[in-house]
């Protein structure tokens, strides 16, 4: 799932509110001899998400054979969700029923069993053998031996590109060309110089660093954690690797300067201020929603370096939860497969069920915005290359550290080695 | 005899009530909070070790404490002084008879009643870097592009703009509704005397109502000091990149609440001890820096509180 969504003139906190039917009179008769529930009895279950899930027709088929489910989406922005969720778990009151996690959270929140429910209990240990392993294994307890979270999607990479402006600045715009002109982030910094040289008004060659940044490190076979859950980003070369290549976007110039997730990215969308933005499957869905007039200017070719997750999340429920049955139950449906291959459709998170890649479905499946891009096949592609990497508990407090360091440079505070420096020291204080 | 003790304890019982709440939801916050500081303490730890003054030492080495409490102090002065100043003049304009005077008194409080967030979106929209208004204004004078939120100075400017925004109008009319108890013949005299407008706002108007200057600025100081929405919400909607209460990357606008706010629930070790440290030396902050305003405005002409 997109890890922030924002959208410009909303307000930052907005709670999407999800009417619902009630099961009374002629509609629920129907339907009523499949419910288990008692007449009557009406159960309300919260969903708190960070962004559009695409969940919402879900609800809507869910509730025909459940009229005694109520369900109520509550949808905060993404660093607010994860911070409240620390709170409502620690003061024990306030979380929803379902929870939507993060992939760069999940680590935080499944070293805290006690606080969740154990999905066991209600038999969703038998969706196993559908998952993709490292998506089933990020779920579970750190003794493995409780089911915390079920994946809702995984965010295998791509890069989207703008194909008028590449044909502006003189460059091939077929996919596959595209694609072979940068195996490596080397050659894709190449091609943002001949991008640059081209002087294509208002339009520069990447969105921001960061993204990048991330993306990078999570090609490397470890980031920015040990399996023993010891912060590396000073003794792990990839880490520093991907930082010098990050700056050089930087230094040659290539970055718009536009903060991911910010009102002024958002613009930069419509404005079509850059050229090339790192595609994990989710960021597809996020461009359609924020470049609507661009439909058709969009492309999508490989990823530079080789294959990697970015972004991604799980569902739980809070052990506070007054209905852990109903929303165990829930979380199954809406991660089953064929509900993923449903919401992927729509909005571009890519499933973390396997057996649907090679699905006729999803590997024929195109999305006219993108140029009838073979979304399906391309993502297939690359959930199937991922090779798994061990996230820590603090892995998006490192990442902010470090993207505070890649900001600094960017807006010319300080010179690379400063800002490195000094997120080594930040990243020293992260206790 | 009864008729004496309901004399002595009602009065008490009138007041009670408020010290009460006042206990409650003032003094306990601010004790527990002083023994919260003396802690290594965490959302999410069982156990609270006692670190004496461990944690004010840390702070007093920390220097992002210390960018932040100068980001504070900067930013209180631009946007405090200015704002000020322009309250005293708009009372003084509508200090007289007008047509549509309420209009302009309600006009007056508007901005203060919008939502800090829709201001602070709107504004940092105009201040935005490549589409702007203020930017395309200044285009026109051959100002090139600012990136208003990236530096330290410009980011300040940005952020004082918006606080004036919403409280010049506001102490505009508490300076009104002072200078309508000064007495009319005053005026009528000086103005026989020739004195001009200007004059008669230099040498009786601000003379006049300096109790609730000294109010003002005493009140406008402690809420300056607590600014907290403005620059956390300008961080996250101008695009300057950095965490959700970093101030920016290069915490080129975090103050002192804001940084309270990071340590205790914008990272996920959620530092309470630490935390608490740091609003306790922002209070100690608060009253030194009130207490001086307090001793300048006071002096202003030879006090008359």
């Amino acid at each position: 799932m997109a890890p922030r969504i924002r959208r410009l003139g909303l307000p930052l906190l907005t709670a999407s509110v999800l009417a619902l039917a009630t099961a009374c009179g002629g509609g629920g008769e129907g339907t009523a001899a499949e419910s288990s529930a008692k007449p009557g009895e009406k159960i309300k279950l919260t969903v708190d998400l960070f962004g559009d899930f695409g969940f919402q027709p879900l609800y809507e088929e869910y509730k025909k054979t459940h009229p005694n489910i109520e369900i109520v989406e509550n949808v905060t922005q993404f660093n607010d969700h994860h911070s409240n969720l620390v709170k409502r778990l620690a003061t024990n009151a306030g979380a929803g029923d379902v929870v939507a996690v993060e992939v760069g959270y999940i680590s935080t929140f499944t070293a805290q069993p006690g606080k969740f429910v154990d999905l066991k209990q209600y038999g969703l240990d038998k969706r196993q053998s559908e998952y993709l392993d490292w998506k089933w294994q990020q779920g579970l307890s750190k003794d493995g031996q409780q089911v915390l979270g079920l994946g809702t999607d995984v965010g295998g990479l791509a890069m989207c590109y703008r194909k008028d402006l590449f044909k502006k600045a003189g460059l091939p715009d077929d996919r596959d060309k595209v694609s072979a002109l940068w195996p490596t982030w080397e050659d894709y910094i190449e091609i943002g110089k001949k991008f640059a040289a081209a002087n294509v008004p208002g339009a520069k060659f990447v969105d921001s660093p960061g993204e990048i940044f991330r993306a990078m490190v999570n090609q490397a076979p470890v980031g920015l954690y040990d399996e023993q859950d010891n912060i590396i980003v000073e003794t792990n070369p990839e880490v520093k690797k991907a930082w010098d290549l990050s700056n050089r976007l930087t230094q040659e110039g290539l970055t718009a300067k536009l903060a991911a997730f910010s009102p002024p990215w958002n613009t930069g969308f419509a404005k079509g201020s850059f050229a090339t933005i790192i595609c994990p499957a989710w960021m597809t869905g996020f461009i359609q929603e924020q470049a609507k007039d661009s439909a058709g200017k969009w492309d999508i070719a490989a990823v530079p370096g080789g294959s990697g997750n970015s972004g991604g999340s799980h569902l739980m429920v809070p052990k506070q939860s007054k209905h852990p049955k109903e929303a165990a139950e829930l979380i199954d449906f809406l991660t089953s497969k064929e509900n993923q291959a449903k919401v992927f459709k729509e909005e571009g998170t890519f499933p973390s069920i396997p057996s649907l890649y090679d699905d006729p479905s999803i590997q024929n499946f195109t999305k006219p915005f993108f140029g009838d891009a073979p979304i399906g096949k391309i993502y297939s592609d690359a959930a199937k290359a991922l090779k798994p990497q061990h996230l820590g508990p603090k892995e998006a407090d490192v990442r902010t550290v470090i993207g505070n360091g890649l900001g600094r440079v960017e807006q010319g505070k300080q010179t690379p080695d400063e800002a490195w420096a000094q997120v080594l020291q930040d990243v020293k204080k992260i206790k | 005899m009864r008729h004496t003790l309901d004399m002595r304890v009602s009065p008490y019982a009138y007041v009670a009530p408020f010290f009460l709440l006042f206990c409650a939801f003032g003094l306990f916050p601010l004790v527990y909070t002083a023994w919260v500081s003396l802690h290594e303490w965490t959302l999410l730890s069982e156990t609270q070790e006692f670190i004496g003054l461990g944690n004010y030492t840390t702070l007093l080495g920390d220097s992002y404490f210390w960018n932040a409490t100068f980001n504070t102090l900067s930013i209180g002065i631009l946007s405090t002084v200015p704002q000020l100043a322009l309250a005293i003049w708009l009372a003084h304009l509508l200090n007289r008879r007008l047509r549509f005077q309420t209009l302009f008194r309600v006009a007056l409080l508007l901005p203060n009643v919008t939502s800090v967030v829709a201001v602070v979106v709107i504004f940092s929209q105009l201040f935005g870097r490549d589409f702007g208004l203020i930017n395309w204004i200044l285009s026109w004078f051959g100002v090139g592009h600012i990136d208003w939120a990236a530096g330290t100075a410009t980011s300040h400017v940005a952020l004082s703009v918006m606080i004036m925004w919403r409280w010049t109008g506001y102490n505009a009319l508490i300076f009104l509704a002072a200078m309508q108890a000064v007495p009319r013949d005053l005026y009528e005299a000086a103005t026989l005397d020739g004195a001009s407008s200007f004059t008669q706002l230099r040498r009786i108007t601000i003379p006049m109502i300096r109790p609730t200057i000294i109010f003002v600025v005493i009140v406008s100081t402690i809420g300056a000091m607590q600014i907290i929405a403005e620059p956390m919400l300008f961080g996250q909607s101008s695009g300057s990149g950095g965490g959700i209460a970093t101030g920016g990357p290069d915490r080129q606008f975090q103050t002192l609440a804001l940084f309270v706010y990071e340590q205790g629930f914008a990272n996920s070790t959620f530092d309470f001890g630490y935390a608490s440290a740091a609003s306790w030396l922002m209070f100690v902050a608060v009253v030194i820096v009130a207490g001086i305003n307090f001793l300048i405005t006071r002096r202003m002409k030879g006090g008359l509180v």
